[in-house]
């Protein structure tokens, strides 16, 4: 009867065993399996890259048949964009959102179980693809991540069925989970957190929701169009019939601009989180970066069509979409010299988490200035479809996106797990993972202008140095990611414990509570003045 | 930060340079035409730009980095705003853009007029090679990738053009406007000769243009750059540019062997010959899907060895071979090769690898089958 009263007043109080994760609906725990799926998925797309770059460390073929390379390709990205970047940002989310709002937990608890849940399916339908093939049941999607058609739809291997459906599935996910940001945000602020005093983080994370909202479905359309040209007999894609392979892209890339800057928004969010704290200094210029994350993210809808110069468009629409896509430089470089000025006369301390947005800001700063010159449409008939453009995804999605969930981890997790991590094996991390990943994807930009085309399991003769360069790079940089596991682990293992405030000049309300964060976070909202 | 990776990276490249391998490239090339030269100069302005733009954001930072350390500035600055430095860096970029947008804005509408050309060359991609058709000349041709498997598989040494070379080159006149009209017969290619800086996309269904005016005679070698299927890696593409007294003798020469093909179409071959010919033409056209050992890719294409097709029916297997099947990567070969070429292809496939059916096919028996 104690033990009852007891367990009934505890305030931390938390289901048991598997239930506690399977019908969860804490936001803490559904962030913390999101992250740990991302994490899981890292490992799994990151190992498909290692078998791509052994594969590319010499001309001729060495350890895989083209198909299968091709089979390498497609799954790598797509585990990498919607199992790794995007869930790691959801997860990010969840743990943070209300924390930093000063809400007990997230508007929607039950659809973010669903939300999270959705995601093992559509992984398992599509990594099921890749067993198959290894099987010798037929071949896994091989079209490239970007799918287009009629190579993935007339010429589609029989797996193409299970990848629409995965892609179904993570829509919906992406879709609730994006439902549940708004809702979160728009309803549980603490009393006087009025919109402009919102955390940078919350703003760009509430600015991809709508992203996600707008674009999801589209995707979802496409595959759609997909699904029924393959079985029921509809031309939207095939020109026999009267349909269009160009309109396919024109969808695609629809969905698939706004798409990048769902997965550089929290990003920018994170790093004006970081920036500020282990510089001792306000954010340089709040508004102004809340303005230029909302330009970029409208943006981002009228640009689409940079990417595909080459199918032949007029001279117009060229124009066009190279000058809409040019603009995008401008808010950009105003975020980047909003974190360089916030860095400004501060009093720097070099923590890992400041080490990682440091490294953003110069490796994400790379990666635009070579989204600059793709978008110069003659330049870009040079570049298109080239390791150039494979150097430039690459600098944003993983010295940008990448490194960004890296900061986020080592900022936060103290908070999450009450314990410090290793600060020594941290900056080990950085350090590896920095020149790892540099030497990995800077020789690419050369090869890219020398003229190797991407998605080639063969190559002509002068690309082969920089592309063992690469390969020696792309190793290192896989194994460093073992030491990340090691110290996050760890940390949540145990460790010197971490103060409320964690990081000295730490602002937000996230660090007025204790750490580890308890259960339910703020069950009385805190006033900001 | 970058100053520690560039080093690395030095090192690392003086490691695993090796003096078998070709020279390496750092930039973009040149090339030969008005607009890659165009996107050579366009690509050189706007890196520079960067780079200097880089010297300043990255010059600020590290300056940053090394002064305002805490060690060094133990009280921070208290500032998070300044309307007129806001305004300038906004201002200044937007002026940077315009800077780059005209002359790009020049070249890009130089590039895109394809009227007033001297000839016409259709441009036709097909998993895994392409087809180059001179209009109003009655000469068209595949032209296929001629570097050997044993060298793809590592069994042999690689040549100097290693997937760069075809059997057949398009040849084009020096000194003339050549308007390319690309399209495709099953997904999309896209065709890219760099050194021309052409690159399109060919779209089943549609005719995409684009031109090339070359003054130097010369070899001119690119690749498909659109992803294709499995074989994408291996549509090389070479163009040679002749001058215009070579080129219409080469004309002239690529008619007379069509005229002797069609001839030969209507006599009677002897197994010899149908399997010479046949060995030929199923290593161009049949061995990147079913392998030169008839065995396929398992999971992906079937092996033709005691398949049930090759050792039966043989109406059956002219039909497959001419028809295509509908929904697999097997093409219709019908439109693609001559009477000859078919003929000795499917004697070559039931007689080869231990097949041994002793069947023989006559170029009268194709021509019979074709409706």
């Amino acid at each position: 009867m104690n033990a009852v009263i007891e367990e009934h007043h505890d305030h931390d109080h938390k289901p048991t065993g598997i239930g506690r994760w399977l019908f969860s609906t804490n936001h803490k725990d559904i962030g913390t399996m999101y992250l740990w799926f991302a994490f899981i998925m890292f490992f799994v797309g990151g190992s498909l890259a290692l078998i791509i770059r052994a594969e590319l460390f010499q001309p001729g073929l060495q350890i895989v048949e083209p198909d299968f390379f091709n089979q390498l390709t497609t799954l790598h990205g797509l585990i990498m964009v919607f199992g790794v970047i995007m869930p790691a940002f959801v997860g990010l989310a969840n743990w943070q959102l209300p924390l930093m709002i000063g809400a007990p937990d997230m508007a929607l608890p039950r659809m973010n179980n669903w939300s999270f849940w959705l995601l093992p399916a559509a992984f398992g339908l599509l990594l099921a693809s890749l067993v198959m093939s290894l099987m010798g049941m037929g071949s896994a999607p091989n079209f490239g991540w970007t799918f287009y058609a009629p190579l993935s739809t007339t010429y589609g291997p029989n797996s193409t069925d299970f990848f629409i459906f995965s892609v179904h599935l993570m829509g919906i996910s992406s879709v609730m989970g994006a439902i549940n940001v708004i809702a979160t945000i728009m309803n549980m602020r603490a009393p006087g957190m009025n919109y402009m005093k919102m955390p940078i983080f919350v703003w760009t994370w509430f600015i991809t929701a709508y992203l996600l909202i707008a674009v999801m479905p589209v995707l979802a359309g496409a595959v759609t169009m997909m699904l029924t040209d393959r079985h029921f007999g509809t031309s939207f894609f095939d020109a026999a019939g009267g349909g269009d392979p160009v309109m396919f892209q024109h969808i695609f890339w629809f969905f698939g601009h706004p798409e990048v800057y769902i997965m550089i928004l929290p990003a920018f969010g994170i790093i004006s989180q970081i920036v500020p704290t282990f510089s001792r200094k306000p954010l340089f210029g709040y508004s102004s970066m809340v303005y230029a994350t909302a330009s970029i993210a409208f943006l981002s809808f009228i640009v689409w069509a940079h990417h595909m110069f080459t199918t032949g468009m007029p001279v117009a629409g060229e124009l066009f979409f190279m000058y809409s896509t040019m603009l995008i430089a401008v808010p950009t470089g105003v975020k980047v010299f909003n974190w360089v000025s916030t860095m400004w006369k501060g009093s720097l301390t070099f923590e890992t988490p400041m080490l990682f947005a440091i490294a953003f800001i110069f490796l994400f700063t790379m990666g635009g200035f070579t989204g600059l010159m793709l978008c110069i449409v003659p330049a870009d008939f040079q570049y298109h479809d080239t390791y150039f453009v494979v150097a430039h995804f690459h600098y944003v999605l993983v010295t940008g996106a990448a490194f960004s969930i890296m900061a986020a981890v080592y900022y936060w997790i103290p908070k999450w797990t009450g314990n410090m991590y290793d600060e020594k094996l941290g900056k080990l991390h950085f350090w590896l993972t920095l020149v790892s990943s540099n030497v990995l994807f800077f020789p690419m930009h050369f090869i890219g202008l020398a003229g190797m085309p991407r998605r080639i399991p063969d190559y002509a003769l002068q690309f082969t140095e920089f592309n063992q360069i690469a390969t020696v790079g792309a190793f290192v940089f896989g194994f460093s990611q073992l030491i990340f596991l090691y110290v996050v682990i760890k940390c949540v293992r145990g460790g010197k414990k971490a103060s409320s405030e964690v990081w000295e000049g730490a602002k937000g309300l996230e660090f007025d509570l204790p750490s580890p964060a308890p259960f339910h976070s703020h069950t009385t909202p805190p006033q900001v003045k | 930060m970058r100053a520690v990776s560039r080093p690395i990276g030095l090192a690392c490249l003086l490691l695993a340079s090796n003096p078998s391998f070709a020279d390496y490239q750092l930039n973009l090339e040149p090339g030969v035409t008005s607009f890659s030269q165009g996107a050579y100069n366009i690509h050189t302005i706007v890196m520079w730009i960067c780079v200097i733009i880089g010297i300043v954001v990255y010059g600020a930072m590290t300056y940053s980095i090394l002064k305002h350390r805490k060690t060094n500035h133990p009280n921070p600055a208290k500032f998070d705003d300044n309307t007129t430095i806001e305004i300038l860096w906004t201002i200044i970029p937007v002026l940077i853009l315009i800077a780059i947008a005209v002359p790009a804005t020049k070249v890009l509408l130089a590039m895109e007029d394809t009227s007033n050309s001297d000839m016409s060359i259709k441009v036709t991609g097909y998993q895994w090679k392409w087809h180059y058709d001179y209009i109003g000349e009655d000469v068209s041709f595949f032209s296929n990738m001629s570097t050997p498997m044993d060298q793809i598989k590592n069994k042999e040494a690689k040549g100097e053009n290693y997937l760069l070379e075809v059997d057949n080159h398009m040849v084009i006149p020096t000194n003339k406007k050549v308007r390319f009209l690309f399209t495709a017969n099953d997904v999309i290619h896209a065709w890219w000769v760099p050194a021309f800086g052409v690159k399109k996309d060919a779209i089943p269904g549609f005719i995409n243009e684009g031109w090339a005016q070359v003054a130097e005679p010369g070899i001119y070698r690119g690749q498909c750059a659109e992803l294709c299927g499995a074989n994408h890696g291996y549509m090389p593409i070479v163009v040679e540019a002749k001058s215009e007294q070579d080129y219409l003798a080469w004309l002239d020469e690529k008619k007379a062997a069509k005229a002797a093909a069609d001839a030969s179409a209507d006599k009677t071959w002897s197994m010899d010959e149908l399997m010479a010919k046949g060995e030929a033409a199923y290593n161009t056209n049949c061995s990147a899907c079913h392998m030169p050992t008839g065995e396929g890719l398992p999971g992906a294409f079937p092996g033709l060895i005691n398949s049930p097709v090759v050792m039966g029916d043989i109406a059956r297997h002219i039909e497959v071979v001419l028809e295509g099947v509908p929904g697999t990567g097997m093409q219709a070969f019908g439109p693609q090769l001559n009477d000859a070429d078919l003929a000795a292809i499917i004697t070559y496939e039931r007689n080869a690898w231990g097949n041994n059916t002793g069947d023989m096919v006559q170029p009268s028996d194709i021509k019979a089958a074709r409706k």
